[in-house]
């Protein structure tokens, strides 16, 4: 699968490594949902790394689209928050 | 659903605002190419937004800085010439600035963060314009095929994906500059009004005390010196011989 950081780059993960990123991001999924800021910021944090150190970056003309999309690294949980409101993050 | 899948969700709905529904694929090639071209344009020019935001910062910084170092130095003279009073009232001074000034290294580095991250995003997008030139011609040759519709839809999209995320950054950078620049508006007139300036101006109140201790202490020095002449008549520092030519004070010769 195709995993976007947001004003990075796109890596390519293994399907084998999903898991790993799904642990990650129920925890930055908790933080979103609790506003709870140090938790965000670490579980952010972890969630890169893993994408970083188990994905393969894609060549910058790559031209494919993402499957999962990761936000900026330095994103704060309000303006996380506040991007999730905007069309097309609905929950469901 | 997840945060990832949420966003993925976001950064589709900006891509497919940008797709343009052309009638034939083989357009949509060129003018997603057209999109990129000035999408490249749009990211370089906030480059130079945040390059130019982060200069005004910095020489805000020095300003204050320059400020911060003077009144140091007053209260250095202050306590040299026993004016423990004032050297207090510098360094009370100078410690009212250090909040100021940790706020502008705060915002320097957010800024210098955004410039870097720019400046990436640029490069990239400028390598996926060489590219994205090269392959549109390729596949608007090979078009003919049913499989190179597909792949052109793919490329089509996968290209505007960036767009959106070099659009986002954009947008970000711009944001934070926006806030930045009327803080630093505020501090630009905080330096004008002379607010901040007024501490430290040559003719400023401590260094006013400063100079009239001085010049105080030099009068005092030499009335000392004429008391001990007149007073004794045979001052220890002027000398032992009786009826010799008054001297100077300090000793030096009249």
């Amino acid at each position: 699968m195709i995993v976007r950081i947001l004003g990075e780059a796109q890596f390519d993960v293994a399907d084998t490594d999903k898991s790993t990123l799904d642990n990650l991001e129920h925890a930055l999924n908790a933080a979103v949902e609790g506003h709870d800021e140090t938790a965000f910021a670490s579980a952010l944090a972890s969630l890169i790394d893993a994408v970083r150190r188990t994905g393969t970056p894609l060549a910058p003309d790559s031209f494919t689209s993402s499957d999962l999309v990761v936000p900026f690294s330095d994103a704060t949980l309000d303006e996380t928050k506040a991007l999730l409101e905007e069309p097309g993050g609905e929950r469901t | 659903m997840g945060v990832m899948k949420r966003m993925s969700g976001i950064l589709q709905a900006k891509t497919n605002k940008m797709l343009d529904k052309a009638e034939d694929p083989r357009e949509s090639l060129d003018l997603s190419y057209q999109h990129l071209l000035e999408n490249l344009q749009k990211v370089r020019r906030s480059v130079a937004d945040v390059t130019t935001a982060k200069k005004r910062i910095e020489l805000q910084a020095t300003q204050l800085q320059g400020q911060a170092d003077k009144l140091q130095q007053q209260a250095k003279d202050a306590l040299g010439q026993n004016r423990e009073d004032l050297a207090r009232e510098a360094l009370a001074r100078r410690a009212a600035l250090e909040p100021q000034l940790a706020e502008l290294q705060t915002q320097h580095q957010q800024v210098a963060d955004q410039e870097t991250k720019l400046i990436v995003t640029s490069k990239n997008l400028q390598t996926q314009v060489d590219a994205f030139r090269t392959k549109k011609e390729t596949m608007k040759a090979t078009y003919t095929a049913a499989e190179a519709q597909t792949k052109i839809g793919e490329a089509v999209s996968g290209i505007s994906e960036s767009m959106g995320d070099a659009g986002m950054s954009v947008q970000r950078a711009q944001d934070k500059i926006d806030s930045m620049q009327a803080r630093a508006g505020a501090m630009d007139e905080l330096l004008a009004s002379g607010a901040l300036t007024d501490l430290t101006n040559p003719v400023d109140d401590i260094q006013a005390q400063l100079d009239q201790v001085s010049a105080t202490s030099t009068v005092d020095d030499e009335l000392a010196a004429l008391k001990a002449e007149i007073g004794s008549g045979a001052p220890a520092q002027i000398g032992p011989a009786e009826g010799e030519a008054p001297k100077g004070p300090g000793g030096a010769p009249a």
